[in-house]
């Protein structure tokens, strides 16, 4: 049962990751990627993770995508006909990766199957066990990603603000 | 019958090649960006799996702080391009070659 789910999810993300790369438009390759995030979100339920199935539907799919969306719609773009003529660096880039991959297969398939113990954990555990561990080990790492919002947030505003330049330069 | 934690290794692995395929090949600033989102979530899934594979929460947790910094890195990402178009008119990205030597 559990191979079927993650069959099923493994083979949506596949498909849709492919389409966000093969696409055209920029529309259509932002809403294959919200399919994506769901179907992540879905193999994170499945990992016993549903904190993070929550977070990556609100964040990802709520907050990041219509972001992408707003700005697509913003630009008013035509689509692009061709893709990039970098066919020599994709080849150096992802030859390796390639054999890698073929080496991870390969490696996977002699290896023994492990049978490991399914956990026992509670449906509502995760959420409490992750904020235990957020704001007792991580509680710095934590602070610090609030400053990266922050910085991330007057960098964004600076950087898309018309008049700063503008005045700069007329001044 | 549970999955092995290969599965999910290899999963990762395809949608990361995508990704970086995406970044290499596209000419659309905003689908290299969306690329990058490809590869960030390829990392994400072998951070969940191994963290429950190893029945440790710090993968998870780093997942979240790894979240974050996709957050930022979008709105930063995108107010770049909202500049960059705004200058020249395109997001074409062989259009732009100010840091070319």
């Amino acid at each position: 049962m559990d191979q079927l789910f993650f069959g099923y999810f493994a083979g949506v993300i596949a498909i849709t990751a492919l389409l966000v790369v093969a696409l055209r438009n920029p529309v259509y390759s932002a809403l294959s990627l919200l399919v994506m995030f769901f179907h992540v979100a879905g193999l994170y339920v499945t990992l016993h993770a549903e904190f993070l199935a929550a977070v990556q539907i609100i964040v990802y799919a709520g907050a990041i995508l219509v972001l992408y969306l707003f700005v697509v719609m913003l630009l008013n773009l035509h689509r692009d006909d061709r893709y990039h003529s970098q066919w020599r660096t994709v080849a150096f880039v992802c030859v390796p990766l390639f054999i890698e991959f073929m080496v991870l297969i390969g490696g996977s398939i002699a290896a023994a199957p492990q049978s490991v113990a399914p956990v026992e954990t509670g449906s509502g555990e995760n959420t409490l066990a992750i904020g235990e561990v957020l704001f007792s080990t991580y509680l710095f790492p934590f602070e610090v990603a609030s400053l990266i919002l922050l910085v991330a947030m007057i960098g964004a505003i600076i950087l898309a603000k018309r008049d700063v330049g503008d005045a700069r330069s007329e001044g | 019958m549970t999955v092995p934690v290969t599965y999910y290794v290899i999963l990762s692995a395809v949608v990361f090649l995508t990704g970086m395929v995406g970044v290499l090949i596209r000419r659309n600033i905003i689908a290299i960006l969306l690329s990058v989102e490809l590869m960030l979530n390829a990392t994400n899934i072998n951070f969940v799996a191994f963290s429950e594979h190893l029945h440790d929460l710090g993968g998870q947790v780093f997942v979240f702080f790894a979240l974050t910094v996709a957050a930022a890195e979008v709105a930063v990402g995108l107010a770049i391009i909202i500049a960059l178009h705004r200058a020249k008119d395109t997001i074409n990205v062989e259009e732009f070659s100010l840091l070319k030597w």
